[in-house]
C-alpha cells in the first residue's frame, strides 16, 4: 500500500476566538510535503484547535489553509479527504474491526473484492493480520489504537492527522507505538501531522515539531534545535529540564555569578536573556583530581552542592551558585562515577562546552 | 490423637486465620441476604402470590371445580380472536406512530444545548404530572362531536360535518400516543446522548456526509434506545384499559376492556383470570422473542458501552 503522492500543507493567518480567549492568534505554517510534523504545546495552547481546524472541525473566524495548491478552509469535513486518528480511537462500536476499516472504502465506492484485500493489507500494515472478524470491545487500547490507524490510512489519504493517539497507552506499549507509527510513516510518506503534549514523544518521533503556547506558534525547527537552541525560555522550560542563570553582557561574553563565560552565539543587543543550562550536558568535575579539570573549549561554574538524588541510570547533583542562582547537573550512575560524586555541602566545578552554552530571550509562553 | 491435633495445627500455620476470614465472609453474605429479605417478602405478596392465585381462578368451573372450560371459550368463540387481536394491533399502531413522533422529537432534543433540552424535557413530561384519567377526559372534550377541534374545524371553513375523531379508533390512538409518547422519547434521548460526537466526527472524517452520517452510525447506534422505549411502549399498550375504554366508545375492545366486562357485567372472575393469564403468557412470549434478537441489558441501560 502506497499512498497518493503525499502534498504539502500551508497556513496562513489562522486565528479563532472564544470570546475573549484566543485559542488560535495568527498562526502560519509551512507543513512541507511527506513530513512528520508534531505540534507539542501544553493543554490549553490551541494544538487540538489547530488540528481540529485542519480537520474541518472547528470554523476558524479568519486564515488560509491550503493542501497542496487548494484552498480547502471552507470545504466540509468529509470533502477533505484527510485520514485521522481520534484520541479516544472512536471506533465504530456496532461494527467489527473489518466493518470499520472498510467503512471510508465504502463510502468511496471501492468494490467487494478490492475492499476485502486492501482491509486485510490495512490489518497486516499494523500488524493485526487476521483480526477482522473481532469485535471492537474485545480488543485492548494498543490493538484499537492500531485499528484506528488502518481505518486513517486504509483509503490512501495524502494527509494523516493524529490528535494524542498514544496518551491513553501504558508507558511500554506507547514507547513501542511510537516506533511503529514513525516507521510506518516512513513506509508511507503521507504529509502526517501529529498532536502531543509529551515532548519526549514529540522529540521521538518528529521530522520538525511547532512548540504551540497561547495560540502562537512559539518556534519551528527540527527536534535537535528545538531541544538545543529554544527560541525562548517557554520553549526550554516546556522541552527537557534546563536550570536558567541570570547573565549580564560583557562584550561578546557574558557574566554569570562573577564568572566570565564564552558563548557560542553573541547575546542579544537589547532585551534580558538567560543562560540556559541543561543538566545532562554538564560535567561534574572532581575538586582536585589531576587530569580532570576543565578542557579549553569548557566553561566552568563554581558551586556548592546542596542535594544529590539517586535516580537509577543517572544521579542528579543540584547545587547553588554564588549569586544564589540554581543549577542541575545529571551524570551517568556508573559506580566510577557515583564513587566520585561530591557530597552535600562540598564545592563543586561543573564544566559546560562553549558550543552548549546558550542563551535565551527571558520571555514566551 | 496427637498426630491428628499435629497436623491441624500445621494447615493453620500453613494457612493462618483462612477459617475465620471464611466465616466473616459466610456471614456478610447472610447478613447481606437479611437485609434484602423484606424486599423479597413484598414482591411475592404483591405480585407472586396474586399471579399463582389468577393462575388457579382460570383452572376452576362455577361450580368451583377443576375445568378447562374458561379456555376452551377463549379458543371457541372468534369475539376473543377479534380481541386479541384488536389489543395486538392497537399497541402496534400506537408504538409505530409513538417512534414516528418520539424519534425525530429525541434527535431535536438530542442536538439542542443542554439548558435547552432540558427545558423542552419538561414540557414532554408535564403530561405525567397529570392524572391519566384527566389527560383522557381532556381529549374527549377537544375530540367529541362538539368539541374544541371540530367547532374550530367548522367555523374556519377546514370541514363541513363535525369529523369523527373520538369513540373510535381514532381517538383511541390519539389518548394512548399522548400518554406514551414520553415512555418513547426518554429512553431514545438517554440512547442518542450516550453518543459520542467523535463517531459522527470520525465518521465525517471517512468522507460520510451528514446523511450517511446519521444512517450508518448515529441511527443504529441509537437503536438500543429505540428498541427499549418501543418494547415499553408496546408492553404498556397491550394492558392499556382506561384511555380504550372512554375515547374507543365501546369500539374499541381490547384485552383489558372484555376483563372488565366479564367481572363488572357477567361477574365471572373465572373467565377474566383465564384472558389475564392468556395476556401474561403472549406478552412473555413476545418479551422472549424480543431478548433474542437483542442484548437485554444494552436496551435496559438504554446506553451503548464504548
Amino acid at each position: 500500500m502506497k499512498s497518493r503522492a503525499a502534498v504539502p500543507i500551508t497556513i496562513r493567518g489562522l486565528a479563532k476566538h472564544y470570546g475573549d480567549v484566543r485559542a488560535l492568534d495568527d498562526v502560519s505554517l509551512d507543513v512541507r510535503s511527506g513530513e512528520f510534523l508534531t505540534l507539542l504545546g501544553p493543554s490549553g495552547s490551541g494544538k487540538t484547535t489547530l488540528l481540529m481546524v485542519l480537520a474541518g472541525f472547528i470554523r476558524p473566524d479568519q486564515g488560509s489553509l491550503k493542501f497542496g495548491d487548494t484552498e480547502v478552509i471552507r470545504l466540509a469535513p468529509h470533502k477533505r479527504d484527510i485520514g485521522m486518528v481520534f484520541q479516544n480511537y472512536a471506533l465504530f462500536p456496532h461494527m467489527d474491526v473489518a466493518a470499520n476499516i472498510a467503512f471510508p472504502l465504502k463510502l468511496r465506492g471501492v468494490n467487494a473484492s478490492d475492499t476485502e484485500r486492501r482491509v486485510a493489507s490495512a490489518l497486516e500494515m499494523v500488524k493485526l493480520g487476521g483480526y477482522g472478524a473481532r469485535r471492537v470491545d474485545e480488543l485492548s487500547g494498543g490493538q484499537r489504537q492500531r485499528v484506528a490507524l488502518a481505518r486513517a490510512i486504509v483509503f490512501e489519504p495524502s494527509i494523516v492527522l493524529m490528535d494524542e493517539p498514544l496518551s491513553a497507552l501504558d508507558k511500554q506499549l506507547r514507547e513501542q507505538m511510537q516506533i511503529e507509527l514513525r516507521q510506518l510513516h516512513v513506509k508511507l510518506g503521507t504529509t502526517t501531522i501529529y498532536v502531543t503534549h509529551d515532548q519526549r514523544e514529540a522529540l521521538t518521533m518528529s521530522d520538525r515539531i511547532a512548540v504551540i503556547a497561547g495560540g502562537r506558534v512559539q518556534q519551528l525547527d527540527t527536534p535537535r534545535a528545538i531541544y538545543e537552541q529554544p527560541a525562548n525560555r517557554f520553549v526550554a522550560e516546556f522541552i527537557g529540564e534546563s536550570s536558567f542563570l541570570k547573565v549580564t553582557r560583557e562584550g561578546s561574553d557574558v557574566r554569570c555569578a562573577g564568572q566570565l563565560l564564552r558563548v557560542s552565539v553573541a547575546p542579544p543587543a537589547s532585551g534580558p536573556s538567560l543562560l540556559m543550562v541543561r543538566p545532562e550536558r554538564l560535567r561534574i568535575l572532581g575538586p582536585a583530581l589531576p587530569g580532570d579539570g576543565p578542557r579549553n573549549s569548557e566553561n566552568v561554574l563554581e558551586a556548592r552542592v546542596t542535594e544529590v538524588i539517586y535516580q537509577g541510570d543517572t544521579f542528579l547533583v543540584q547545587a547553588v551558585l554564588a549569586d544564589g542562582g540554581r543549577i542541575g547537573a545529571r551524570g551517568i550512575a556508573s559506580a566510577g562515577a557515583m564513587a566520585r560524586v561530591p557530597r552535600v555541602g562540598e564545592p563543586v566545578r561543573l564544566a559546560l562546552r562553549v558550543e552548549e552554552t546558550v542563551l535565551v530571550a527571558d520571555e514566551g509562553g | 490423637m496427637p498426630g491428628a491435633a499435629a497436623a491441624t495445627d500445621a494447615v493453620q500455620a500453613a494457612a493462618p486465620n483462612a477459617r475465620g476470614l471464611r466465616a466473616d465472609a459466610l456471614r456478610e453474605r447472610m447478613a447481606l441476604l437479611g437485609l434484602s429479605a423484606p424486599a423479597f417478602l413484598l414482591v411475592f405478596i404483591a405480585m407472586v402470590a396474586p399471579m399463582i392465585w389468577l393462575f388457579g381462578l382460570s383452572f376452576l368451573a362455577d361450580n368451583g371445580s377443576f375445568s378447562l372450560e374458561h379456555y376452551r371459550r377463549l379458543i371457541a368463540q372468534p369475539s376473543y380472536g377479534r380481541i386479541f387481536l384488536t389489543t395486538f394491533n392497537v399497541s402496534l399502531l400506537t408504538t409505530a406512530i409513538c417512534i414516528a413522533l418520539g424519534y425525530p422529537l429525541a434527535y431535536v432534543l438530542s442536538q439542542l444545548p443542554q439548558r435547552v433540552a432540558n427545558l423542552c424535557l419538561i414540557a414532554v413530561l408535564l403530561p405525567f404530572w397529570t392524572s391519566l384519567l384527566v389527560r383522557t377526559y381532556a381529549w374527549l372534550a377537544l375530540l367529541q362531536r362538539k368539541g374544541l377541534i371540530n367547532n374550530w374545524g367548522i367555523e374556519l371553513g377546514l370541514w363541513d360535518e363535525p369529523l369523527a375523531l373520538v369513540h373510535n379508533l381514532t381517538g383511541t390512538l390519539i389518548g394512548m400516543v399522548h400518554i406514551m409518547l414520553p415512555f418513547l422519547v426518554l429512553p431514545v434521548l438517554g440512547a442518542m446522548r450516550a453518543i459520542d460526537r467523535d463517531y459522527l466526527k470520525a465518521a465525517a472524517n471517512l468522507g460520510a456526509g451528514p446523511v450517511r452520517a446519521f444512517w450508518q452510525i448515529f441511527f443504529p447506534l441509537s437503536m438500543p434506545g429505540l428498541l427499549a422505549g418501543a418494547l415499553i411502549v408496546f408492553i404498556l399498550c397491550l394492558g392499556f384499559y382506561v384511555t380504550p375504554a372512554v375515547l374507543g366508545g365501546g369500539k374499541v375492545i381490547m384485552v383489558s376492556n372484555q376483563i372488565a366486562n366479564d367481572i363488572e357485567l357477567f361477574f365471572n372472575w373465572g373467565a377474566a383470570s383465564a384472558l389475564g393469564v392468556v395476556l401474561l403468557v403472549l406478552t412473555s412470549l413476545f418479551l422472549f422473542i424480543a431478548s433474542r434478537f437483542m442484548r437485554f441489558e444494552a436496551m435496559m441501560g438504554g446506553a451503548h458501552s464504548k
